[in-house]
């Protein structure tokens, strides 16, 4: 572990870095729509009418602040740490996508965009994308890969029935890198109207802080209601990660906080070892990929390698460059579990807290799992149960061998 | 500045004789290593001024389709940085004078490491690099080590790059500049010839490179429009169009292929006239 810093909290600098990961690596045709976003979300920042507006929305169109829960029945099984859940699976849409997808849209109507475009791999950001056009009324189109609109059919027919275009994407590998950049060749072609809601902290700057600052009500109310139910902070944090919004929600409240473990779960698919993974971190290098640097998953010749999880809200060959820099100071633990133990951490869940998780922070419990027993009873450990498992029950008893 | 010095040769002589000139691009490696050798070694021959060779990428961002497919077709053939290298080492031991620039986007350069990529490239007789994805607020990360090292760094220039803009874009570029005329990915929309020459008149206002136009050509007489207003008209889409429609089932290289792509260099070699006064 590095030499610890003043603040983990000052990241990025004027330019998006995170220490060598971040940056804005796009396109001369972006370039000033990009210059143009961050611009107005610094000034959306400084004006209280806009965290105004999204504070409404949060609490009575999404439903916020959401349960800290105790969950007695694991907290028993595993036998040591006092598990909480942070319910944001109870979120309008069934994750905290929305979260995000409000703030973005409410910048885009600041800059006067009449047409949104969003890129989805699960298509729980494309459900809440559809959601937050449905509700203030403009055109939506959302990519997804061909091979993950075959995975996720229901969430394609939400998508429809809110009045979004979903657009699939054949090229590449038909999946969620390459919706990403059918979403990117449209936004270079429509830069005048269009504004791209990126769903998770990576994209040129300022899309990884800006996601991060939209999805930080996650961490803020974690601390809130902690402090109300135990009068304390919490001792552990886990949450799942693909690109890492969730995971960075509920995480940078805290980064500054001493004596907490923050730790983040990649997927590992059939294993690390099997190069069928997710696990940017753990089985990637730095690279440069979708207008930022961070951990990536790829050849000896820089050419990007597929992801494969269970989880197709995972199943990305790279991670947030905020998440690279927190790994590369040492300040948030990154591991990896993979797709079997991640399926019985879902059905665990079912079975005794009665709530069906998403396959994604069913990861993040299979790793509570593994380290709840040998920690104290007085342990107070948070995961975010970031989605609900609605949208994977067809996956779900596809891997267990159930006909449906 | 060791630079080869191959580009601005090629321009004064293209002024000198008072006609634009014709760069074409294709994919390094496409659509099997060998195949493309025998495109690369024909190019100068058939009528191409400059040659723009594609560093073949797993996600080529602000690509269209044919040339997306185009990269993954040199790919899937085991194409990679040193076979591309290679591929520009032989072309300059038969061809010095015609200038080579590889373009492509950053991480297959950021994974073979910048400084050993420099080396390698000039080392192998690369003139310059287009890189997609490094914009100026980037310049530090490629574009100041090439061009200390010698190797021109050839910047986009865009519909969006307005006149506030233009003076940081065009800093630190080298070489020509790349006005890519239309907003969108290559391969898809054309510009009209008014908008094309208004923005080249006010890129020539801030620069004294070369403008080379790209983006949407297609045609031999497009390819004449444009060099009455620009230096050079930049074609690839179409060509590798034309390397697709060579392809059998299997996606191996038909007998013709070769000429075929040859011909239509030659033809849109046809279209370029004397640039005006005005350009």
């Amino acid at each position: 572990m590095s030499e610890r810093l003043n603040t983990y909290r000052c990241g990025p600098d004027a330019d998006g870095h995170f220490g060598i990961h971040g940056g804005r690596f796009v396109a001369e045709t972006l370039m000033p729509l990009v210059l143009a976003v961050d611009a107005a979300y610094e000034a959306a920042k400084a004006d209280p009418s806009f965290a105004a507006e999204l504070d409404d929305l949060l609490q009575n169109y999404v439903g916020r602040p959401s349960p800290l829960y105790h969950a007695k029945r694991l907290t028993e099984r595993f036998g040591g740490a006092k598990i909480y859940l942070k319910r944001d699976e109870l979120n309008h849409t069934g994750a905290h996508k929305i979260n995000n997808c409000l703030g973005q849209i409410l910048l885009a109507r600041r800059m006067g965009k009449s047409r949104i475009i969003a890129e989805t791999g699960a298509g729980q950001h494309g459900v809440a994308t559809a959601t937050v056009c449905a509700l203030f009324g403009l055109p939506c189109v959302v990519y997804m890969g061909e091979a993950d609109i075959e995975r996720q059919k229901p969430n394609v027919f939400r998508m429809r029935l809110l009045g979004a275009e979903v657009r699939g994407v054949s090229s590449g590998t038909a999946t969620l890198k390459d919706a990403m950049n059918d979403a990117m060749r449209d936004w270079v072609a429509n830069v005048e109207d269009t504004f791209y809601i990126i769903g998770t902290v990576a994209g040129p700057h300022p899309y990884p802080a800006m996601v991060r600052d939209f999805q930080s009500v996650i961490g803020i109310e974690t601390r809130n209601q902690m402090m109300e139910a135990e009068g304390r902070l919490p001792d552990t944090l886990v949450a799942c990660i693909g690109g890492g919004s969730n995971a960075m929600g509920l995480f940078h409240p805290f980064l500054d906080e001493d004596g907490i473990d923050i730790i983040g779960v990649e997927a590992a698919g059939l294993g690390v070892e099997t190069g069928k993974h997710a696990a940017s971190i753990t089985g990637g290098r730095p690279g440069v990929l979708h207008g930022n640097r961070t951990y990536l998953l790829q050849d000896d010749d820089g050419q990007i390698i597929d992801a494969h999880s269970i989880s197709a809200g995972l199943d990305y060959p790279g991670i947030g460059p905020e998440h690279a820099w927190l790994h590369d100071v040492g300040r948030v633990t990154y591991t990896s579990v993979t797709d079997a133990e991640a399926l019985s951490a879902f059905q665990l869940c079912a079975e005794l807290e009665g709530i069906i998780p998403a396959l994604e922070p069913s990861h993040a419990l299979a790793h509570v799992e593994k380290i709840a027993p040998s920690l104290p009873k007085d342990h107070l450990l948070v995961m975010n149960m970031c989605g609900r498992g609605d949208k994977d029950i067809f996956s779900v008893a596809d891997a267990l061998g159930v006909e449906l | 500045m060791a630079g080869s010095g191959r580009i601005a040769a090629r321009f004064a002589e293209l002024r000198q004789s008072g006609r634009g000139g014709l760069v074409t691009f294709l994919t390094a490696g496409d659509p099997d290593p060998e195949t493309s050798w025998d495109l690369l070694a024909g190019l100068a021959n058939a009528g191409a001024d400059l040659i723009e060779l594609g560093m073949p990428f797993s996600d080529p961002m602000a690509d269209g389709p044919a040339i997306q497919a185009s990269s993954l077709r040199a790919l899937k053939a085991g194409m990679n940085m040193v076979g591309t290298l290679d591929l520009v080492r032989r072309f300059r031991a038969t061809d010095q004078t015609t200038p080579i620039v590889l373009m492509g986007y950053y991480n297959p350069i950021y994974s073979y490491g910048t400084d050993r990529f420099l080396a390698d490239a000039l080392e192998a007789g690369v003139d310059g690099t287009i890189v997609v994805d490094l914009p100026p607020e980037e310049d530090a990360e490629f574009c100041l080590p090439a061009s200390a090292a010698g190797l021109d760094f050839i910047r986009l220039a865009t519909p969006t790059s307005d006149d506030k803009r233009l003076p940081k874009v065009l800093k630190n570029s080298s070489g020509f500049v790349y006005y890519v005329s239309v907003a969108g990915i290559t391969g898809t929309k054309s510009a009209g010839q008014a908008d094309i020459a208004g923005a080249v008149g006010r890129l020539k206002r801030h620069t004294d490179l070369p403008v080379a136009v790209g983006f949407g050509i297609k045609t031999a007489a497009q390819v004449g429009e444009i060099t009455k207003v620009a230096d050079a008209a930049v074609v690839g889409s179409a060509l590798i169009n034309t390397v697709a429609a060579n392809l059998d089932e299997g996606g191996r290289a038909k007998n013709g292929l070769v000429q075929a792509v040859l011909d239509d260099v030659t033809a849109l070699a046809a279209g370029l006239t004397s640039i005006g006064e005005a350009g």
